[in-house]
């Protein structure tokens, strides 16, 4: 199976290849069969080959499939990497994206045949990108993969794209990524240049043999990379294309915008470990806009009221956690995030896509509340979720939100390059984000199910619990969000944990010297983390449950009206955006515009102007001077030949006469003269 | 007593006046033959006469030559005349004008 690597991404782009050449005219059960079965085959590959590399004691397997790109220098394969790390991408990317597969059959049935052919091609497009970013051996393959799930981000952000807000949505998500991913390309350029290879394996051989060598140019590499992984992973100041992305359908905003394509930013710097690990500079730069994009996000999902608004800001508030535990050097905690992440914000989505469905395509929560007893596999499987997400232990989110504030912690008190007060304050960020996460997610829980319904009486008789194509993904992975925090589960005092031993090898943590984690400062740690939680989702309670529901918040916006409503407009980041960089590329085009037709329009048209002037007086001259001799010379040879053409007046006798006279005046002449 | 030579040739230079005056100045197809055969004829006469005064007879054998190339012509111009009258209903040379500019 491991030989047959090439499968995984090939299989999904079979399935969209057929989808796309059936030129949309699948009907639904065809078009599902298809879709779906493409992703199913995949995952039971994918299965296949995790339980063979299983055995392999985590070696590295490489697959080049041929020589893609070779000039001069130059030479890139593109090829596939098994390890430890992309083994696990490879896991939860074909598993929750074929659970979100299943999921759209019912989501999506209401779509016409065409489109819900077209959802699906897509949907196969982004697994087949998503798995070569996460299968590429080298960079270059890794950017196929990540312009491939960028472009299928923005196909299926605009898959409305008959409204223009999602049409919109769909170009601000690409053209913001496009500033990531020219960082990222110069980093790659970059790399190359100084590395001489493009190869993963190659660069970590190059920086083991001699890390001094390449201290210097791994920052501007590293910084590269990473402002790739800020368009990408909707961090600050990039993040602001993700909460427009919940403009597409919402399974796609369940796979992509939450669970996988988003986290390729925290898996590439994952990947590129080895050069982030040796400038301590870049290091903190990702630790700093993870933390500072953690508890921003997290605010501004405090008075969003659009429940998949709540969840975009809440996955980009996780991203920048997720990128805090890297910066700290926890590459593992971050991919345990990651994986954790897929699977709890995965079910959220699915879950919201469920109370959606249900409230005939409301997303505002002020007209939801009470949906408990409609719906309630969609309500405890919700419930299950935002615990995950708020950090409630045993489950899952709890063992890696906790993995990455302890890890952050120990950078800060173990004075990590020197940067220890930086962390610190860093780790405080976490922990009041952590309890600002649990606030809003409890708000929108009891915003969505408690309470008594808002809506009109016409939604209220609509309300019902969605197929089971859409309740089964939704308990598996509540069940997930449960059971796959284990696999991180915190060895006491020394030791690793096994998740962390799994992706040592590939992505070791940062040894942090000077600081010796005990088992007393790890149980504060964890009642610091839960403390938060629990405080976090009471006050939601107090603020948004029960008789006295929505009370204290409207007390509080009485109160701070000028804080609530800028939280509101989410710091008016857009509002900024418009009236600098938009309005700045706007008055440039602009004033390029002008430019065009001014000057060098007026440039050609002045040309134009003497070019015709100058051919008016070369047209003349031609006329009258040229044209004139040619005449001239035609003229005179007629007026000569109108002289000579008498002598031929055509009698013949004429001419015999002529020549007799003249001859007899020759011979009279010679007689004369010859006297 | 023998005629002198020179007037056989005052004769044949008459007789060639007669005919080039005949060839230059008439009109018609036949008095423009008539007048060749009278030029062909006084060369003749004045080629006998000198062979006579020579003694030679090469010159006999050439006007033999010539009668025999002027009774072709003859027959080649009458021939030709015939066609042109059947044409044209006349043999006045100043009508033979179509390839005239």
């Amino acid at each position: 199976m491991l030989d047959l690597l090439w499968l995984l991404p090939a299989l999904p782009l079979a399935g969209a290849a057929i989808l796309l050449s059936g030129a949309m005219r699948f009907r639904h059960r065809t078009t599902s069969v298809v879709g779906v079965g493409s992703i199913g085959l995949t995952l039971v590959l994918a299965l296949t080959a995790l339980v063979q590399y299983a055995g392999m004691h985590g070696e590295t397997v490489i697959r080049p499939l041929f020589r893609w790109i070779a000039a001069g220098d130059i030479a890139i394969d593109f090829s596939l990497r098994l390890d430890a790390l992309s083994a696990v991408m490879l896991f939860f990317v074909t598993f929750v994206g074929f659970l979100i597969h299943v999921y759209s059959v019912g989501y999506m049935h209401t779509e016409g045949a065409r489109a819900y052919a077209r959802y699906f091609a897509y949907l196969n497009l982004f697994m087949f990108a998503m798995l070569t970013l996460v299968l590429g051996a080298n960079l270059v393959v890794l950017f196929v993969g990540w312009e491939g799930v960028g472009l299928c981000s923005y196909l299926l952000i605009g898959f409305y794209f008959e409204k223009d807000w999602c049409a919109s949505a769909g170009k601000k998500a690409f053209i913001v990524n496009r500033i990531g991913d020219f960082g990222f390309l110069l980093a790659i350029f970059l790399a190359f240049k100084t590395f001489g290879t493009v190869d993963v394996a190659g660069i970590e051989a190059m920086l083991a043999s001699d890390p001094g060598k390449f201290a210097a140019a791994a920052t501007p590499i590293a910084l590269l990379l990473f402002v790739g992984a800020i368009g990408k992973s909707a961090q600050l100041p990039l993040y602001v294309w993700l909460p427009d992305a919940m403009a597409g359908p919402t399974p796609v905003s369940a796979l992509i915008h939450a669970a996988t394509m988003v986290t390729a930013g925290v898996y590439m710097v994952a990947r590129t470990n080895a050069i982030f690990r040796i400038s301590p500079t870049a290091m903190l730069v990702v630790a700093a806009v993870g933390g500072l994009t953690a508890i921003f996000a997290a605010t501004i999902g405090l008075a969003q009221n659009d429940i998949k608004k709540v969840l975009a800001y809440s996955t980009v508030s996780q991203l920048g956690y997720m990128f805090l535990g890297a910066g700290a050097g926890a590459f593992a905690a971050a991919i345990f995030h990651v994986f954790t992440h897929a699977f709890f914000k995965a079910c959220l989505f699915l879950g919201s896509g469920s109370v959606i469905h249900a409230c005939s395509g409301e997303q505002d929560m002020r007209k939801m509340g009470g949906l408990k007893k409609h719906m309630p596999t969609t309500y405890w499987t919700f419930v299950v979720a935002t615990l995950a997400l708020a950090g409630i232990p045993p489950l899952a989110g709890f063992f890696s939100k906790d993995e990455i504030l302890a890890k952050v912690y120990g950078a800060g008190a173990g004075n990590l390059h020197s940067f220890g007060t930086a962390y610190l304050a860093l780790w405080g960020l976490g922990v009041v984000g952590a309890f600002v996460t649990a606030f809003y997610m409890f708000r929108a829980v009891h915003m969505t199910f408690h309470g008594e319904f808002r809506g009109s009486h016409e939604a209220e008789h609509h309300l019902h619990e969605s197929p089971a194509s859409m309740t089964v993904p939704l308990r598996v992975l509540a069940v997930g969000s449960v059971v796959v925090g284990f696999a991180g589960m915190g060895m006491f005092g020394a030791g690793r944990n096994w998740f962390e031993g799994l992706l040592h090898h590939v992505a070791p943590g940062v040894e942090v010297e000077g600081y010796a984690t005990s088992t007393g400062i790890e149980w504060l740690l964890i009642a610091l983390s839960v403390g938060v939680a629990v405080g976090g989702i009471l006050l939601a309670t107090r603020w948004y449950f029960g008789p006295e529901a929505f009370v204290r918040p409207t007390r509080f916006a009485e109160r701070f009206p000028r804080l609530v409503t800028t939280v509101a407009n989410k710091y008016y980041v857009d509002e900024a955006y418009e009236a600098t960089v938009i309005a700045g590329t706007m008055k440039l085009a602009q004033g390029s515009w002008e430019f065009d037709a001014r000057v060098v329009d007026g440039a050609v048209n002045g040309t134009r102007h003497l070019t015709v002037g100058t051919s008016f007086f070369s047209g003349l001259f031609d006329l009258n001077v040229v044209d004139g001799l040619v005449n001239l010379v035609a003229d005179a040879y007629g007026w000569a030949s109108r002289l000579l053409r008498r002598v031929q007046w055509g009698v013949v006798q004429g001419y015999a006469l002529i020549m007799t006279v003249g001859f007899a005046l020759m011979v009279a002449a010679a007689l004369w003269l010859g006297r | 007593m023998t005629v002198p030579t020179a007037y056989f040739v005052i004769l044949a230079a008459l007789l060639f006046s007669v005919g080039a005056a005949g060839v230059l100045l008439r009109r018609s197809g036949i008095s423009i033959l008539l007048g060749i055969e009278l030029m062909l004829n006084a060369a003749n006469l004045a080629l006998v006469a000198f062979g006579r005064q020579h003694g030679q007879l090469d010159a006999q054998v050439f006007v033999f030559f010539v009668m025999a190339v002027a009774a072709a012509e003859v027959a080649v111009g009458l021939a030709l005349l015939v066609a042109i009258f059947r044409k044209n209903q006349s043999i006045d040379v100043d009508r033979l004008n179509v390839m005239r500019w």
